[in-house]
């Protein structure tokens, strides 16, 4: 035992001398002897056990090793003979029961049986040991200095320069060969993060359901809905970039930007649903405000006025796509988005629009 | 067997093995090595075992689950996915859950392993630090420690995205936003790590190769070095009766030390085991297929990626725009900043120390953190530094549980990962001071008894009595605080130029800070009793007569 302040050499003189403990103070210092004080034998062995106790410890410890038994016999029972372990859910988790509860009484009976085992039956004794020195003792450096200088002069290396410079020389390349190797990991970005999949008569989409949406259909005031670029439902890549939100505002509280008056259909806007912060999806809506949160990182942009941010860790606003009706009725982009969407990244520069 | 003594039941194998690899001269010595005892030493232990844990399981995993993301359309077990889109990772992981006898176990067996892998380091590095373990000759060892802690994260992080739910896929997104935005190559890191756009088809795949071959390796292979170099240093021990910078005392590796560490490793395989029958986790089926344009309010990372959530979700917006670049100080400064701040601080520690105070001795005995006040403050500054960072990663579930806004609440921990550290910095110095002052009192004036005595004029008092030696020797054992060494001085009593310096400045302040709050302990040993050590200058620590005063004050 270390770091114990509380142990102590009373003898039962002591004890008995002093007088009984008053409720409500400290226990008497002196009455917690937790090992035994006799020196230790040699080699750290030689406890002698109560062999009445002992034996009952040997017994406790024979019933958890026993217990393990019994549970991984009930294991292999439950595994190879119980039926209906999977097929569906309410199996899947009655056989995570059956099976855990026999895996978990497998190893705490064997660590309970192995605990008595180690605290009542092992005779050893705590020892005193010297600790060695951990350097080398002065004659064995000296020697392996001598030996490595001795070594290096055989070699030849330190007066052969023009062996150690082209040893050099050779090993420069050999560090890039790895770098040079892991070019083809991916292609470089180029100008892939400046565009979507959106461009003038792309139909919006309902993701989810791939369906084209009228403008006569999306008119209750205060809804939203995802939509992506038509054709690429089933493409999580264009998804990532080219999700959007399209939400149905009051005209009268619109606040149209200059530059933006026909980006929107009646109060329909289209916003990049790719948050500028890290990409997250800026899923959340609130109705009353026309706010849109992020769940991720809680950047909240006002859906009035062109997705600005309001709170938190987002820096700019969310794009906006420019969207008109087609000929058949249908909601259309009119054009890719006209700022890179999603977080920033060095090359992006300051938004143009 | 060429020997012709009685062979008892050992000796044959051994004597097998002895005559080709000289087996009894080699474990002679280790069968007798002693090991401390103290519960804080079996934190590594349980970090250990988790790894073991976890190789098992993972080894169990990897025999059905597919690292792929092609899409394939799920019709399994569970039949509220059928005919949705999912990766191959996600359905053969769903698979695993459902149609592999005892797979949803050994699932949640290995997510439960890894976060007691994490934590279980976490709390072993902090023992480590607090008690001053990671001092020469340990410095090596506890890099090995930090390295492996950070190689834990990764490999926790990339374990729980393999299977390309909802969840994880949402924090493989953060991740990609995040390498996106680093200055100058970030788009290039983004595009040769995803093998193009996000999510593309390479992702996980890539990732996979790195949790089972890789990090794995690297760790094993550091698990080893780190616990070779333990055996061979030895474990540090605690101040005590009997105990000194040379012996170490405790009991025999074989049996005691053998014996007990099995019962260990059965214990942590026995409690991961329980979490994984009782404690869901990852429950990939409730949270769906990735996709890029889903998202579930709530979400949270496994734990040991909360701070960093936190330090996002905190930092404000700011975002520089120069020359046509952009750099996103809103995803940089929380990315790196926390981790880098704790990561390097943690790494450069020892050395600082050593550097400051001139400390170039072994120690095999370890601190207690109260006679450590700088220590043990820096220490707590960083745990509150952390912990309120953690904290703000749940900021909405925060918001939300105790019905306050979210905002007010994101603007409280803006300011409490400031000013938290600072207080706990404050708080943490005067509670060790506070104490080494009642050890110093405790061996003035020994322990309160419990007994009250009457005098004969009818007064009360305490019977004290003095410390018992076992306490004695504890409260002895602490060490004196390490003076730099003296400054080199020219004739005219100058000092040299390096000392004058910033760097040399520097160093005085730190090892003021190291040095002050020190309470000499008890009559007679430090010379002169009551000295109050707190130097409370910027030079040297003045030597001030205690006298024999009877209530030890603070001036």
């Amino acid at each position: 035992m270390t770091d114990n302040n509380e142990n102590s050499d009373a003898t039962p003189e002591e004890e008995s001398r002093a007088p009984k403990r008053v409720i409500g103070t400290p226990p008497p210092v002196g009455t917690q002897e937790l090992l035994p004080r006799d020196e230790p034998g040699e080699g750290g062995s030689g406890y002698v056990l109560d062999e009445k106790k002992a034996r009952s410890a040997e017994r406790v410890a024979a019933a958890f090793f026993t217990l393990t038994f019994v549970a991984g016999i009930a294991f292999i029972v439950f595994y190879a003979v119980w039926p209906g372990h999977v097929g569906d859910i309410r199996r899947a988790t009655r056989s995570n029961y059956t099976l855990g509860i026999a895996l978990t009484l497998v190893f705490l009976g064997l660590a309970v049986g192995l605990t008595v085992w180690v605290r009542s039956l092992v005779t050893t004794k705590e020892i005193v040991q010297e600790r060695h020195a951990i350097s080398s003792s002065p004659e064995d450096r000296a020697t392996f200095n001598q030996y490595f200088k001795e070594g290096t002069e055989e070699s030849g290396l330190g007066q052969r320069r023009l062996l150690r410079r082209t040893l050099l020389l050779a090993a420069a390349p050999l560090g890039l060969l790895p770098l040079v190797l892991l070019r083809d990991l991916g292609p470089l970005p180029e100008k892939k993060l400046r565009h979507t999949t959106w461009k003038n008569g792309t139909r919006l989409v309902v993701d989810g359901t791939g369906l084209p949406l009228k403008a006569a259909d999306f008119n209750s005031p205060g809804s939203i809905i995802t939509v992506v670029p038509e054709g690429a439902e089933e493409n999580l890549d264009e998804i990532a970039t080219g999700a959007v939100l399209l939400l149905n505002l009051p005209v009268d509280q619109l606040k149209i930007k200059k530059g933006r008056e026909n980006w929107n259909v009646g109060g329909i806007v289209a916003y990049s649903k790719i948050c500028t912060h890290v990409g997250c999806p800026a899923a959340l809506y609130e109705q009353t405000t026309h706010h849109i949160l992020c769940p991720c990182h809680q950047s909240t942009f006002d859906a009035l006025d062109s997705a600005k941010v309001i709170f938190g860790p987002a820096a700019r606003a969310l794009p906006q796509l420019p969207i008109g009706v087609d000929s058949q009725g249908y909601l259309i982009a009119t054009s890719d988005f006209t700022e890179p969407v999603g977080p920033s990244f060095w090359e992006r520069g300051r938004p143009k629009a | 067997m060429s020997t012709t003594t009685p062979q008892t039941k050992v000796e044959g194998p051994i004597g097998y093995a002895d005559e080709r690899f000289a087996t009894a001269n080699f474990l002679r010595g280790k069968m007798k090595k002693v090991f401390p005892d103290h519960w804080s030493f079996m934190l590594g232990e349980i970090a250990l075992y988790s790894f073991i844990i976890l190789l098992l399981s993972g080894t169990f995993l990897t025999l059905w689950f597919k690292p792929s993301m092609s899409e394939v359309v799920y019709h399994g077990s569970y039949t509220k996915l059928n005919g949705v889109s999912v990766s191959e990772a996600y359905d053969s992981t769903l698979r695993i859950s459902f149609d592999v006898r005892g797979g949803l176990l050994m699932r949640q067996i290995h997510h439960w392993a890894a976060v007691l892998f994490l934590a279980s380091i976490m709390v072993h590095m902090l023992r480590i630090f607090f008690t001053g373990a990671y001092r020469k000759p340990r410095e090596i060892n506890w890099l090995i420690g930090i390295t492996m802690f950070t190689l834990a994260i990764v490999e926790g992080l990339f374990g729980y995205s393999l299977p390309d739910d909802l969840l994880s896929g949402t924090g493989l997104r953060i991740t990609q936003g995040v390498l996106q935005s680093i200055p100058l190559v970030g788009t290039y890191l983004y595009y040769f790590a995803f093998g193009g756009s996000f999510p593309g088809d390479d992702f996980i795949p890539r990732i996979y190769t790195v949790h089972v071959l890789l990090v794995p390796g690297l760790l094993l292979a550091l698990v080893a070095a780190h616990l070779m170099i333990m055996w061979f240093q030895g474990h540090t021990q605690f101040p005590g009766k009997g105990t000194s910078n040379s012996t170490v005392t405790g009991k025999a590796f074989y049996p005691v030390f053998l014996l007990k560490t099995n019962a260990f490793f059965l214990f942590t395989f026995a409690v991961i085991a329980g979490l994984a029958t009782f404690a869901q986790i990852n429950p990939i089926w409730l949270f769906g297929p990735y996709t890029p344009a889903s998202i579930t309010a709530g979400s949270q990372p496994d734990f040991y990626m909360g701070f960093l959530e936190g330090a996002l979700r905190i930092m404000p917006n700011w975002e520089t725009n120069l020359w046509g670049h952009t750099i996103g100080w809103n995803v940089m400064i929380p990315a790196l900043v926390p981790l880098g701040l704790i990561m390097t601080g943690a790494a450069l520690w020892p050395f600082i120390e050593q550097w400051a105070t001139g400390d170039r001795r072994v120690h095999h005995l370890a601190d207690r953190p109260r006679n450590a006040p700088f220590r043990t403050a820096v220490g707590m500054t960083v745990v509150a530094f952390y912990g309120l960072l953690w904290l703000a990663g749940g900021n909405d579930v925060l918001a939300d549980r105790f019905d306050v806004s979210l905002y007010a609440t994101t603007w409280f921990f803006r300011v409490a990962v400031i000013v938290g550290p600072i207080i706990a910095y404050i708080v943490t110095k005067r509670i060790c001071i506070g104490l080494q002052r009642s050890d110093a009192a405790e061996l003035d004036h020994g322990v309160e008894s419990g007994v009250i005595k009457m005098m004969p004029n009818g007064e009360f008092i305490e019977v004290h009595e003095p410390v018992k030696e076992e306490a004695e020797a504890v409260l002895r054992a602490k060490p004196e605080p390490a003076a730099l060494p003296a400054v080199e001085e020219d004739e005219n009593g100058i000092p040299a130029p390096a000392s004058r310096g910033p760097l040399g400045r520097a160093r005085k302040a730190l090892n003021n800070a190291f040095t002050a709050d020190d309470i000499p302990m008890g009559n007679g040993h430090h010379g002169n009793g009551h000295a109050d050590g707190h130097a409370d200058g910027h030079g040297e620590q003045p030597e001030i007569e205690g006298g024999d005063h009877k209530e030890l004050s603070r001036g």
